[in-house]
C-alpha cells in the first residue's frame, strides 16, 4: 500500500558534534582492508608494466617467468584475449565524436605510456610473483613520445592512437550570451594563462583487489580498495561478460580515494578474468611506486580565460579554454572531468555572456580521472586569478572587485546555464576579512614593505561557488554520462529496538556512518548508537551510485530522509489502528506517536509490524521502507578562503602562515567530520600550490614515480587552519544539505598562488606557476627584474 | 631460514624467517597483526610505524631477522585490559583520523614521541610526525589529539 509521506522536523542529533562509530575497530588495528585479507587456495598477481612511453611490442616470452618454481601461470595480452567482452569502460563521452579507442586491460601492440600493462604472471605468493614478473621476456621497438597536452595537438605530433590519427579526443562547447559584443564593448579586457599541474592523488592505502571464484555457479565476489563497488560491478560484468547477477563487489574498509579509487582498474578486470581462468582466488596489492604508475592522476590542463569589464571592474563576460590531457587511454571519466567545472569559469560573479570550450588530448602519459574536486578546482582557479589580475590592472583592492561583482539573488540562474541553489557571498567574505583582520594584514603588509624586508607578506582570496551533489540524471544524460546520479537508502526496523540503513554511496574515509546514523536516529527517535549502517557490498545493498564529487549526503543522506517519511507513514497506520483513532489524528514527533488521549512508540510498531498479529487491513508485516532519490539540481557550496603567506625573497620559499576558510556548505550533519573534510581538503590545494607536481620527461618516464620525489607534504609542510561557517541550507532538498567533500580542494590553490603573487606583486612578479616552488618563485623575482 | 625469537605485544614467537623478510611483513602475514599497513615502498609514508623497545621504527625498515631478541608493540598492543590508550581516545575525540589507514603509523609515532618529549610544542609534534604521511586529515587534528594528551 502507497502512503502519503509525512514532512518530518530535524531535530538535534543533525547538527550535533557526534564522535565517529568508524573509529574505534580503525584505533586499535581492526580495519578490514583488502590487502588484509586472504582466502583458501589464493594466488598472487603480478603485472609486467611497459618502461617505455611509446612502443611496439614486438615479442613477450613469458616461458622464463613459467619456469620459476612458484609460478602457477603467465600469460600475454594475446594469451588472455577472449578473456574480454568489452573494453575497460569509459562513462562519459562528451560529444557525439569523442574518440574513445579501445582500452583492454594488457596491451597487445604496442604500450602507451610508462606502467601500461603487458603480462601478468600469478604464483603462490606476493615476493614471487613479482619476481617472476621480472622475468617474462618482452621486447620493444621505442617510438617517440609525446606528454604535454598542447604540444600533442602539433601537426606531426607522434600519435598515441595510430588508427585516429589524431590526439585530439574531443572538442566540448558551451555559448551563452552576446559573448564577443560584450568583448568588443569592454573598457577593459584581462588574460591569464594558467597551467594546471598534474597531480597524483595518494591515498595512503594503495590499491588492492581479492576475486574468490565459485566456480560451480559461475560466481565471483571481489573485494576491492574502490570507491564505486555498484559502479564496478556494472561495468566489469560487461569487460568480463559474467552475468552481472553473478558478480558481487564488495569494498570494506577503503583507505582514502579522492578520486583515485573512482575506477575501474585493469587489475580489477585481470583478477576477475585469472580467477575464472584459473578457478582459484587471486589477489594484487598496488606497490606505491607502481602506483604512482598504474592509477589516475588529475589535473594537467592548460587554461586560457578573459573576463570582459568596465572601468569599475564590473565583469560583463568571460571567455574560457581548456587543453585538457586524458592520457594514453580513458578511463571511468577521464574525458568528463575538465567538464566538471565548464559552468565555473565566471565564479561567484554575475555576468551576462559566457563561453567555454575544452579540448581533451592523449598523451603518452597515465591516464587522469577525477582526483578531488575535478574540473572546480580547475575552473576557480582560472576565475580567481584573473579576478585579482583584473584588481591589479585597475588599481582596486580585490575585495572591492569581488564585491561589485558577486551573485546576490537565490536561487540565480546563471550565464552558463544552471541554477545556484541558495548562497550569501558577502556573509562568508565579511566572516573571513573579519577573521584575517584584513586591514591590519594590509598595514603590516606595506609596512614590511616600507622598510624593505626581504620576506614579503602576501594575502590572497578565493570566493568560490562550486557545483556538487552529482547530480541530477536527465542533466547527466543531457551531457552524455552514461549512467544516472540518483542514490537510494533503505531503513530496516527491527523488531528489538534497532534500525539497519542500508546506503548506496560507498564511504572511505568520510564517516557516513556516523553521520547517517545521527540522521535516521534524529528523525526516527532512535539513539544513534542504536542505528547499524551497512554499506559497500552489492549483496547487502544492491543498489547505489557510490561515493564521488561530493554526492553522498545530497543525494544518498537525501534519500535516507525520504525513506524515514515513508517509514512513519507506514507506521503511523500502525499506531493508529492500535490507538483506535484515524491515522490523522495521530501526530508524529521524533519516535512517538501521539493521538487525542495515548501515544505509542515507533520502536513498538516496528515490533507489532514483526509480529504482524494484528495490523490494519491491507498492511503489510514488517517496517522497511526504501527510497531512490534522483536530486533535481546540483547543490551549490560557496564560501570564502584567504591565504596569508611569507615569501621569502632571497630563497624564493613560500610559508603559509595563517589559512583562513569560511565555507556554507549548508545544513550540518556532523561538524567535527565536516571541519576534517575541509582541513584535508585544504590540505590537499596547499599541496597543489605549493609542492605537487607529477613531472615527466620528454620520453615519458615519470620523473616523480615513487614518494621521495613526488611531494606529498607531511605536518611541518601545513599551517593550522582557522575555520568557520555561514549556512545557507540547499533549498533543493528537505535536510538543506549541499556537500562538502571537496571545498576545501577546490578554493585553496587560488587562495595561496593569489597571497603569492599579492607579497610580489610590488616587484613586479604577476604569476607563477603551480607548484610554487621556491625555484620557481625565485625565478619569477628574477625575470621581473629584466 | 633463521630461527629468530619475538615478543610482540608481550606474546613470545619463535619464528623461521627469510633473511630478506621486512618486519612488517612478518607482522602482517606470520603473525597476522594487520594494524601496521604498507603505504609506501619508500620507506617515506610512515603507516607501518610500530615500537621497537618502546621506540618508533618503520618497520618497513626493519628486517625480521633483525628484531631478534626486541620487544615489539603494535597498535594492536596498545590497549590495556581493553582500555584505550589515551593517545587512542584523543585521536577518536579530536576527530584525527578519516580512512584510519595512517592512524596505527601516526599512534604509535605519537606514543614514542610523547615518552621522549612529555610536552612537545605544536612544532615539535609536527616536527615529529614529518615521517608519518595522512592524505585524509591535513594534519591538525592529529597535531590537536597528541596536544590534548600532553
Ligand atoms: S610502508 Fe613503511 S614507511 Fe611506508
Ligand atoms: S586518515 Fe586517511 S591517511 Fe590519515
Amino acid at each position: 500500500m502507497m502512503v502519503a509521506p509525512i514532512e518530518l522536523e530535524i531535530g538535534e542529533a543533525i547538527g550535533a558534534p557526534v564522535e565517529r562509530k568508524e573509529d574505534h575497530k580503525l584505533l586499535v588495528g581492526q580495519a578490514q582492508w583488502v590487502d588484509n585479507m586472504r582466502v583458501p587456495g589464493m594466488a598472487y598477481m603480478a603485472v609486467v608494466r611497459s618502461p617505455y612511453a611509446h612502443a611496439r611490442i614486438t615479442r613477450v616470452d613469458v616461458a622464463p617467468a613459467l619456469a620459476h618454481a612458484d609460478v602457477v601461470a603467465a600469460y600475454s595480452a594475446a594469451d588472455l584475449q577472449e578473456e574480454w567482452a568489452g573494453s575497460l569502460p569509459c562513462a562519459w563521452l562528451p560529444t557525439e565524436d569523442t574518440k574513445a579507442p579501445p582500452h583492454l586491460p594488457l596491451a597487445a601492440d604496442k604500450a602507451r605510456y610508462v606502467g601500461d600493462g603487458v603480462a601478468v604472471v600469478v604464483a603462490s605468493s606476493r615476493a614471487a610473483a613479482e619476481d617472476a614478473a621480472e622475468l617474462v621476456e618482452v621486447e620493444y621497438e621505442p617510438l617517440p613520445a609525446i606528454v604535454d597536452p598542447e604540444a600533442a595537438l602539433a601537426e606531426g605530433a607522434p600519435l598515441v592512437h595510430d588508427e585516429l590519427g589524431t590526439n585530439r579526443c574531443y572538442t566540448w562547447r558551451l555559448d551563452a550570451g552576446e559573448v564577443d559584443a560584450l568583448f568588443d564593448e569592454a573598457e577593459v579586457i584581462v588574460r591569464g594563462r594558467f597551467r594546471q599541474n598534474r597531480l597524483i592523488p595518494t591515498a595512503i592505502e594503495p590499491r588492492a583487489v581479492l576475486v574468490q571464484p565459485l566456480p560451480a555457479n559461475g560466481e565471483f565476489t571481489m573485494w576491492s580498495t574502490t570507491q564505486v563497488p555498484h559502479i564496478a560491478r556494472v561495468t566489469l560484468s560487461g569487460v568480463l561478460g559474467i552475468p552481472e547477477a553473478k558478480l558481487r563487489v564488495i569494498a570494506p574498509d577503503v583507505g582514502g580515494g579522492f578520486g583515485s579509487k573512482l575506477n575501474v582498474y585493469a587489475e580489477e578486470a585481470l583478477a576477475l578474468g585469472l580467477a575464472r581462468r584459473l578457478g582459484r582466488a587471486i589477489k594484487w596489492t598496488e606497490g606505491r611506486s607502481e602506483g604512482y604508475l598504474a592509477t589516475i592522476h588529475g589535473r594537467d590542463q592548460w587554461q586560457e580565460i578573459e573576463l570582459a569589464a568596465n572601468a569599475d571592474g564590473k565583469i560583463s563576460a568571460v571567455r574560457a579554454r581548456v587543453v585538457a590531457a586524458m592520457g594514453a587511454y580513458l578511463q571511468l571519466v577521464t574525458p568528463g572531468i575538465p567538464l566538471l567545472g565548464a559552468w565555473l569559469y565566471a565564479g561567484a560573479y554575475d555576468v551576462q555572456g559566457y563561453s567555454f570550450e575544452c579540448t581533451g588530448v592523449f598523451t603518452h602519459t597515465t591516464p587522469t580521472d577525477a582526483y578531488r574536486g575535478a574540473g572546480r578546482p580547475e575552473a576557480t582557479y582560472a576565475i580567481e586569478r584573473a579576478v585579482d589580475a583584473l584588481a591589479a590592472k585597475l588599481g582596486k583592492d580585490p575585495v572591492e572587485v569581488r564585491r561589485l561583482n558577486f551573485i546576490r539573488e537565490f536561487p540565480n540562474a546563471i550565464a552558463a546555464g544552471l541554477t545556484i541553489d541558495s548562497g550569501d557571498y558577502d556573509a562568508g567574505l565579511d566572516l573571513a576579512l573579519g577573521t584575517a583582520g584584513y586591514k591590519e594584514l594590509r598595514t603590516e603588509q606595506a609596512e614590511r614593505r616600507a622598510k624593505g624586508d626581504p620576506k614579503r607578506l602576501g594575502i590572497g582570496l578565493s570566493t568560490y561557488v562550486e557545483m556538487c551533489g552529482l547530480a541530477p540524471s536527465k542533466i547527466l544524460g543531457a551531457i552524455r554520462y552514461s549512467a544516472g546520479g540518483w542514490d537510494t537508502a533503505t531503513i530496516r526496523c527491527l523488531p528489538t529496538g534497532t534500525v539497519q540503513v542500508l546506503t548506496g554511496v560507498s564511504p572511505h574515509g568520510q564517516g557516513h556512518e556516523t553521520t547517517w546514523s545521527q540522521i535516521a536516529a534524529d528523525l526516527l527517535g532512535y539513539d544513534v548508537d542504536e542505528i547499524e549502517v551497512l554499506h559497500g557490498d552489492t549483496a547487502v545493498v544492491p543498489l547505489g551510485m557510490d561515493t564521488y564529487g561530493s554526492r553522498s549526503l545530497a543525494v544518498g543522506g537525501v534519500a535516507l530522509y525520504f525513506a524515514a517519511e515513508r517509514i512513519v507513514a507506514k507506521a503511523r497506520l500502525i499506531a493508529a489502528h492500535k490507538l483506535g483513532v484515524e491515522p490523522s489524528q495521530v501526530d508524529y514527533v521524533r519516535g512517538r506517536f501521539t493521538g487525542p488521549e495515548d501515544s505509542i512508540a515507533l520502536k513498538d510498531i516496528a515490533l507489532a509490524a514483526w509480529t504482524a498479529h494484528d495490523l490494519p487491513d491491507g498492511v503489510e508485516p514488517g517496517l522497511e521502507a526504501s527510497f531512490v532519490y534522483d536530486p533535481p539540481n546540483f547543490s551549490w557550496p560557496s564560501g570564502a578562503h584567504l591565504a596569508v603567506v611569507e615569501v621569502d625573497t632571497e630563497t624564493g620559499n613560500v610559508e603559509v602562515l595563517r589559512y583562513i576558510a569560511v565555507d556554507d556548505v549548508g545544513t550540518v550533519v556532523n561538524p567535527l567530520i565536516v571541519d576534517g573534510q575541509i582541513h584535508g581538503g585544504i590540505a590537499q590545494g596547499i599541496a597543489q600550490a605549493l609542492f605537487e607536481e607529477a613531472v615527466y620527461d620528454d620520453d615519458g618516464n615519470l620523473l616523480t614515480g615513487n614518494m621521495v620525489s613526488y611531494l606529498v607534504p607531511s605536518a611541518p609542510d601545513l599551517p593550522s587552519y582557522e575555520l568557520d561557517r555561514t549556512e545557507t541550507p540547499s533549498p533543493t532538498n528537505p535536510l538543506g544539505v549541499k556537500g562538502v567533500g571537496e571545498t576545501g580542494a577546490i578554493a585553496s590553490p587560488a587562495a595561496v598562488i593569489n597571497a603569492v603573487c599579492d607579497a610580489l606583486a610590488a616587484d613586479g612578479v604577476t604569476d607563477i606557476q603551480m607548484p610554487a616552488t621556491p625555484e620557481r618563485v625565485w625565478r619569477a623575482l628574477e625575470e621581473a627584474k629584466r | 631460514m633463521r630461527r629468530v625469537s619475538l615478543s610482540v605485544n608481550g606474546d613470545q614467537h619463535e619464528l623461521e624467517l627469510e633473511p630478506r623478510e621486512l618486519l612488517v611483513y612478518v607482522l602482517r602475514e606470520r603473525l597476522g597483526l594487520t594494524g601496521a599497513t604498507v603505504g609506501c615502498d619508500t620507506s617515506s609514508c610512515g603507516s607501518c610505524t610500530v615500537l621497537l623497545d618502546g621506540e618508533s621504527v618503520k618497520s618497513c625498515t626493519v628486517l625480521g631477522v633483525q628484531a631478534d631478541g626486541h620487544r615489539i608493540t603494535t597498535i594492536e598492543g596498545l590497549a590495556e585490559n581493553g582500555a584505550l590508550h589515551p593517545l587512542q581516545e584523543s585521536f577518536r575525540t579530536h576527530h584525527a583520523l578519516q580512512c584510519g589507514y595512517c592512524t596505527p603509523g601516526m599512534v604509535m609515532a605519537a606514543v614514542s614521541l610523547l615518552a621522549e618529549n612529555p610536552r612537545p610544542s605544536e612544532a615539535e609534534i609536527r616536527h615529529a610526525l614529518e615521517g608519518n604521511l595522512c592524505r585524509c586529515t591535513g594534519y591538525q587534528n592529529i597535531v590537536r589529539a597528541i596536544e590534548a594528551v600532553a
